[in-house]
C-alpha cells in the first residue's frame, strides 16, 4: 500500500520538463528513421507527383514549366503504355501463380520429415539470397544459345524450330524474365507457408486420420482453413510487389524486343533513366501509383465483405 | 509395408527436382567461369569441362575494375547496414515498448512505404540529390538506401523486441536506471541475433540494389558492383568467362550472409506482412 502510494505521489508531483521528456521520449526514439522516411521517401513522392504536371526534361535546360494536363493526354494515346498495362497483368498473374503454386508444394514437401532435411532447406531455399540483377544476367546467360544449354535442350526437345535466343523472340521472350522471377521467388513463398504449416496443430491430422480421413480430406478441410490467412496476404502483398518489380526485367531484355516484355514499372525506369524525361516518367508514375491503390482498396473491401459474411 | 514406398519414393524424386531446379543456373555460372575460352564454344552443353582453369578469376581480379565495384558495394552496404540497423532498433523499440498517440501514424506511414512504386522516386531523387552534389557518390546512395531499408528493418526489429519480456527492462528501472540506460544495457544485449539479422538482411538488400545505382551513379569511380556488372556486359559481351567470374564473386557477400541468417529466415520474412 504505501510503495504505489509513492508512486502516485511522485507521479502527480513531476515537474513539467520531465513529463515532457517522458512523453517526447518515444518521437526521440523515432525521429532518425522518420527524419529518414520522409526526407528521402515522403518528400521526392509529393515533388513526384508534382512533376507529372510539369515539363521537366533534364537535357532540356529551357523545361519546367507547368503543362497541367498534357502529358496524361500523350499518355492516353501512348501505345506503348496500353502494352506495358497489358505486360504488367500477365508478368504479375503468372509470376504469382507460379511461384505461390510451386511454393504450396515445395512447402507441404518440406513439412514432412526426411532424413537430409535440414540441408535439402538450405539448398532449395538459396535462390532467395541471390541478388536480383545477377539472377537475371544468370538466366539470361542460360538462354543465350551460345553458353546456355537451354535452347539446345528445348530444340531437342521439340519446342524450338532451332536452338535461338527465348528473349529474343517477341512472342515467348516474356517468359524469359517470369521463369527467372519463378525461380528467385519460390523460396519466398515456400519459406512462409512452411511456416504457417508448421503452426498447424498435429494432433488435428492424427484425430482426422483415426477417423479414416484421407490426404485430400485431410489437405482441404484441416491444412487449407489454417493456410488460408497467411496465403491471403502473401499473395496480395506479393502482387504488388512483383508488378512494381522491374529489375530482371531491365536487366534479361531492357523491355525489348519491340517493347514485348516492358511492364509499366521498367517502362518508367526507361523514360526515366534513357530519355531523361523525368515529367512522362512521373506521369506514368501517378497512374501506376493510382492503379495500385485502386487495387489495394478493392482488396480492404473485399476482405470487409467476407469478414461480415462469417 | 509395400503400399508405403511408392509415395516415400515420389516425395524424394519431387525434393530432388527442386533441388536442381535451384541450384543449376548457379552450377551453371560456376561451370563456365572455370571453362578455359577455347573450349567455351566447342563443349557448349557439356555438364563439366574436359579442363578447368581459374584465368577468369585471375583476370577479372588483376585488369578490371571489379575490385572497385567490389570495395564500393561493400562500403555501401555496410554503411547502409549499420545506418538503417543502429536507426530502426530506436524505432523498433519505440514501437514496441511505448504507446504514444502518433505511432498508429508511423506505422500507416512505414507501410504506405512499403506499399508504392519505388521506382516513381527514381526522377525526382535525382533531380533533388544533384544539386547537393550526392550524384555520383557513394554517400548519396547510402542516404538512399538507408531510406528505403528502414521501414521493413523496423517492423523486423519490433518483432524481435516484442519477444523480450517487459519485466526485465521494469526491473532495472525500479534499480534506478532510466528507459534509456535500461535499453542500452538490457535489452540491446538481448537482442544481439536480432541485430545480426537486420544488419544481414539490410547489407543483402543495398548489395543487389540496381535501378537507383544505375541512376545516380556515372563513371567508374563510385559504380557499385551491379552497376559495373551491366556495364561490362554491354561493353564486353563476349568475354562471358569473365563475366560469370564476376557474378561468383558478387554471389560470395549473399551466400555468406545466407549461411549465417538461415535460421531467422522465416521471422524476417514474415515480419513485414505480419506485424503493424
Amino acid at each position: 500500500m504505501s510503495l504505489t502510494g509513492t508512486i502516485n505521489g511522485n507521479r502527480t508531483s513531476t515537474p513539467f520538463v520531465k513529463r515532457l521528456a517522458d512523453a517526447s521520449e518515444p518521437y526521440l526514439y523515432s525521429a532518425p528513421a522518420l527524419i529518414l522516411i520522409i526526407g528521402v521517401m515522403m518528400v521526392p513522392l509529393v515533388v513526384g507527383i508534382s512533376y507529372a504536371f510539369r515539363d521537366i526534361q533534364l537535357l532540356n535546360p529551357f523545361s519546367g514549366g507547368f503543362i497541367g494536363l498534357d502529358h496524361f493526354r500523350a499518355l492516353s494515346e501512348d501505345a506503348a503504355f496500353y502494352r506495358a498495362l497489358k505486360n504488367t497483368l500477365w508478368w504479375t498473374g503468372a509470376s504469382v501463380f507460379l511461384q505461390f503454386f510451386l511454393g504450396l508444394i515445395l512447402a507441404l514437401l518440406l513439412d514432412k520429415p526426411f532424413w537430409g532435411r535440414g540441408l535439402v532447406q538450405a539448398l532449395v531455399f538459396l535462390p532467395w539470397a541471390v541478388p536480383s540483377f545477377l539472377a537475371g544476367l544468370n538466366w539470361a546467360w542460360l538462354f543465350n544459345p551460345v553458353i546456355g544449354p537451354l535452347p539446345h535442350w528445348f530444340f531437342a526437345m521439340g519446342l524450338m524450330d532451332q536452338p535461338g535466343n527465348l528473349l529474343s523472340d517477341p512472342r515467348l521472350a516474356m517468359w524469359g524474365p517470369i521463369i527467372a522471377n519463378v525461380w528467385w521467388g519460390i523460396p519466398f513463398f515456400a519459406i512462409t507457408l512452411l511456416a504457417a504449416l508448421q503452426s498447424i496443430p498435429r494432433d488435428l491430422y492424427e484425430a482426422a486420420s483415426i477417423d479414416g480421413a484421407s490426404w485430400f480430406q485431410r489437405f482441404f478441410s484441416i491444412t487449407l482453413p489454417f493456410l488460408a490467412p497467411t496465403i491471403a496476404i502473401t499473395v496480395l502483398l506479393r502482387t504488388v510487389w512483383i508488378s512494381n518489380f522491374a529489375d530482371l526485367i531491365v536487366v534479361m531484355t531492357g523491355g525489348g524486343p519491340a517493347d514485348r516484355t516492358q511492364i509499366v514499372a521498367s517502362y518508367i525506369f526507361t523514360q526515366a533513366f534513357k530519355r531523361l524525361d523525368f515529367g512522362y516518367a512521373s506521369a506514368i508514375a501517378l497512374v501506376l501509383l493510382v492503379l495500385l491503390l485502386a487495387y489495394s482498396m478493392l482488396i480492404i473491401l473485399l476482405r470487409q465483405s467476407l469478414l461480415s459474411k462469417d | 509395408m509395400r503400399r508405403s514406398v511408392i509415395p516415400v519414393v515420389a516425395h524424394r524424386l519431387a525434393i530432388l527436382c527442386y533441388v536442381v531446379f535451384a541450384l543449376f543456373p548457379l552450377f551453371w555460372l560456376l561451370k563456365v567461369s572455370i571453362t578455359p575460352n577455347d573450349l567455351l564454344y566447342s563443349e557448349g552443353v557439356r555438364m563439366w569441362p574436359s579442363r578447368t582453369t581459374f584465368e577468369h578469376y585471375t583476370h577479372v581480379l588483376r585488369h578490371s575494375d571489379f575490385p572497385t565495384f567490389f570495395k564500393n558495394s561493400v562500403i555501401v552496404s555496410g554503411s547502409t547496414a549499420v545506418v538503417v540497423t543502429v536507426c530502426a532498433s530506436l524505432s523498433g523499440y519505440a514501437l514496441s515498448r511505448f504507446s504514444f498517440r502518433a505511432k498508429y501514424w508511423i506505422v500507416a506511414l512505414m507501410l504506405l512505404t512499403q506499399m508504392f512504386p519505388l521506382v516513381m522516386l527514381v526522377a525526382p531523387i535525382f533531380k533533388m540529390l544533384s544539386p547537393l552534389g550526392l550524384t555520383n557518390s557513394l554517400t548519396g546512395l547510402v542516404i538512399v538506401y538507408s531510406a528505403f531499408n528502414v521501414p521493413f528493418a523496423t517492423f523486423l526489429m519490433q518483432s524481435f523486441f516484442d519477444g523480450i519480456p517487459k519485466d526485465l527492462e521494469e526491473a532495472a528501472m525500479i534499480d534506478g536506471a532510466t528507459k534509456f540506460t535500461a535499453f542500452r544495457q538490457i535489452i540491446l544485449p538481448l537482442t544481439l541475433p536480432g541485430i545480426a539479422a537486420t544488419l544481414g538482411f539490410v547489407f543483402t538488400a543495398a548489395w543487389s540494389e540496381l535501378l537507383f545505382a544505375l541512376m545516380l551513379i556515372n563513371g567508374n569511380d563510385a559504380a557499385t558492383f551491379p552497376v559495373g556488372l551491366l556495364t561490362f556486359v554491354s561493353k564486353f559481351s563476349v568475354d562471358f568467362g569473365q563475366m560469370m567470374a564476376a557474378g561468383v564473386l558478387a554471389l560470395i557477400p549473399a551466400g555468406l550472409f545466407f549461411l549465417l541468417i538461415q535460421r531467422h529466415l522465416v521471422r524476417g520474412l514474415t515480419a513485414g506482412a505480419v506485424k503493424g
